[in-house]
């Protein structure tokens, strides 16, 4: 197991989500659900990051944020879209400013679907998050040995 | 044995055993802040761990000569522990520590990104406000033992402690700076999840990141062996004595950390100004006229 997998930083973005998601990221960092327990710290710097959690919708405005945070992130990384808003839209799909899921802007790993998303499965989906994670971590070690 | 000798050796176990013992004292430092915060933290090893996450990332440098003032800030953080625990002249790792430092702000501005200017001019503020207490130190030290090398404390009779307690006092004051604790964390917070308050590493990545990282522990290492020698006799049991003083000063500082907000930089500065002055003046008087 590459060491990628055993802390895990993690960088929330609020799309344009109507808050609940976000205060359930944050509740997956109190005292009740404690995911630093698996190493996972929420810095606010893309370039510390190895988890995106992005909450809310893509649209006209943020999708230019969404894209230069991700890119700005360091391989390998993860996205994990958390909330029906951030996988398709949700309520909100049909708002005359609204693209859609993360998945229009960047390319997604997880989805997490709730309205608003459980912490239990936020952690769950980190936890799966962290699978894509170990193999990405493989694939850059392979063109680091082979000098790529 | 000639001294340059016994300081490369100094230096050479120095670069080997600190980053252990700072990167348990890290993780310690984690699982009893999460404790404090009725959580179960991470496992012991975790800043470990995450060095060699950091070491595995990409190379995204934004430039190749932040990653040399890194590794020279590194370095010499090394070089200053080595001289201090193989007995050498404090004045000297009192400058080399500091050179270490000023490396690291180099490595931020070079970056020319606002937020890493930002984190390296509140460094700078950090800095000032520290150093007068350290070279307090030092003048205190020289006054107490009659020469500024860290060994001669080992010819004492009693700590140093009974001669330089203001000293030690302002020490303690500045130490919460040092070691990047709350209130005075305004650089490189441990809990940065602004990147105001991590903003000095902003554009660092990956290994630079880990070289950062590596620094820290060794200088936690290195300003807790500051605190110890004050207690430091001829007499083995005084080095027990001295490693508990350092452990019971560490709680203390992880205590300080967990209670209090961060400050704004006035009164971090005008404070460790306040307690350098007061403590270092009366100090240095009492030891002139006495």
């Amino acid at each position: 197991m590459s060491f990628a997998t055993k802390s895990p930083w993690v960088i929330h973005y609020d799309g344009s989500s109507c808050n609940g998601c976000d205060i359930e990221v944050l509740a997956a960092l109190t005292p009740a659900y404690d995911v630093e327990r698996f190493g996972i710290i929420n810095t606010g710097n893309p370039k510390h990051a190895d988890i995106f959690l992005v909450t809310g919708s893509v649209n006209e405005r943020n999708i230019d944020v969404v894209k230069e945070i991700y890119d700005q992130m360091v391989e390998p990384k993860v996205v994990v879209a958390c909330g029906t808003c951030a996988c398709s839209g949700g309520v909100f799909h049909d708002c005359y400013n609204v693209i859609g899921g993360v998945d229009k802007a960047i390319p997604v790993d997880v989805y997490v679907p709730g309205c608003a998303v459980r912490p239990e499965a936020i952690i769950d989906a980190v936890v799966q998050g962290l699978a894509v994670l170990e193999e990405k971590s493989k694939v850059l070690q392979e063109r680091k040995k082979e000098g790529k | 044995m000639s001294t340059a000798l016994i300081t490369i050796i100094g230096i050479i176990a120095f670069a080997v055993l600190a980053p252990v013992l700072g990167c348990l004292l890290a993780g310690l430092d984690r699982i009893i802040t999460a404790k404090m915060q009725g959580r179960v933290g991470p496992p012991l090893l975790q800043p470990y761990y995450d060095v060699r996450k950091l070491i595995e990332k990409d190379n995204v440098s934004v430039n190749s000569t932040e990653g040399v003032y890194i590794t020279c800030a590194l370095v010499f953080t090394i070089i200053a522990g080595g001289i201090f625990f193989s007995g050498g002249n404090f004045l000297l790792c009192v400058f080399v520590i500091t050179l270490s430092a000023l490396f690291f702000i180099m490595a931020a501005y070079s970056t020319r990104s606002p937020y890493a200017e930002l984190g390296a001019h509140r460094e700078i503020v950090q800095v000032m406000a520290y150093e007068p207490m350290v070279l307090f130190l030092c003048v205190g030290f020289y006054l107490a033992t009659g020469s500024f090398n860290t060994s001669s404390v080992f010819y004492m009779n009693q700590p140093i402690l009974f001669a330089t307690w203001g000293f030690f006092i302002g020490l303690v004051f500045v130490l919460t700076i040092k070691l990047r604790k709350s209130p005075f964390d305004l650089s490189y917070s441990h809990h940065a999840h602004q990147e105001l308050v991590k903003g000095i590493t902003t554009e660092m990545s990956g290994k630079t990141l880990a070289k950062v990282e590596v620094m820290h522990w060794c200088e936690n290492v290195l300003f807790l062996g500051w605190c110890g020698i004050f207690f430091v006799t001829g007499n083995w049991v005084s080095l027990i004595v001295a490693v508990l003083v350092c452990v019971v000063l560490y709680l203390f500082e992880i205590f300080i950390d967990n209670n209090f907000a961060r400050v704004k930089w006035q009164v971090m500065l005008k404070s460790a100004w306040a307690v350098a002055l007061v403590a270092g003046v009366i100090n240095t008087l009492v030891l002139i006229m006495l």
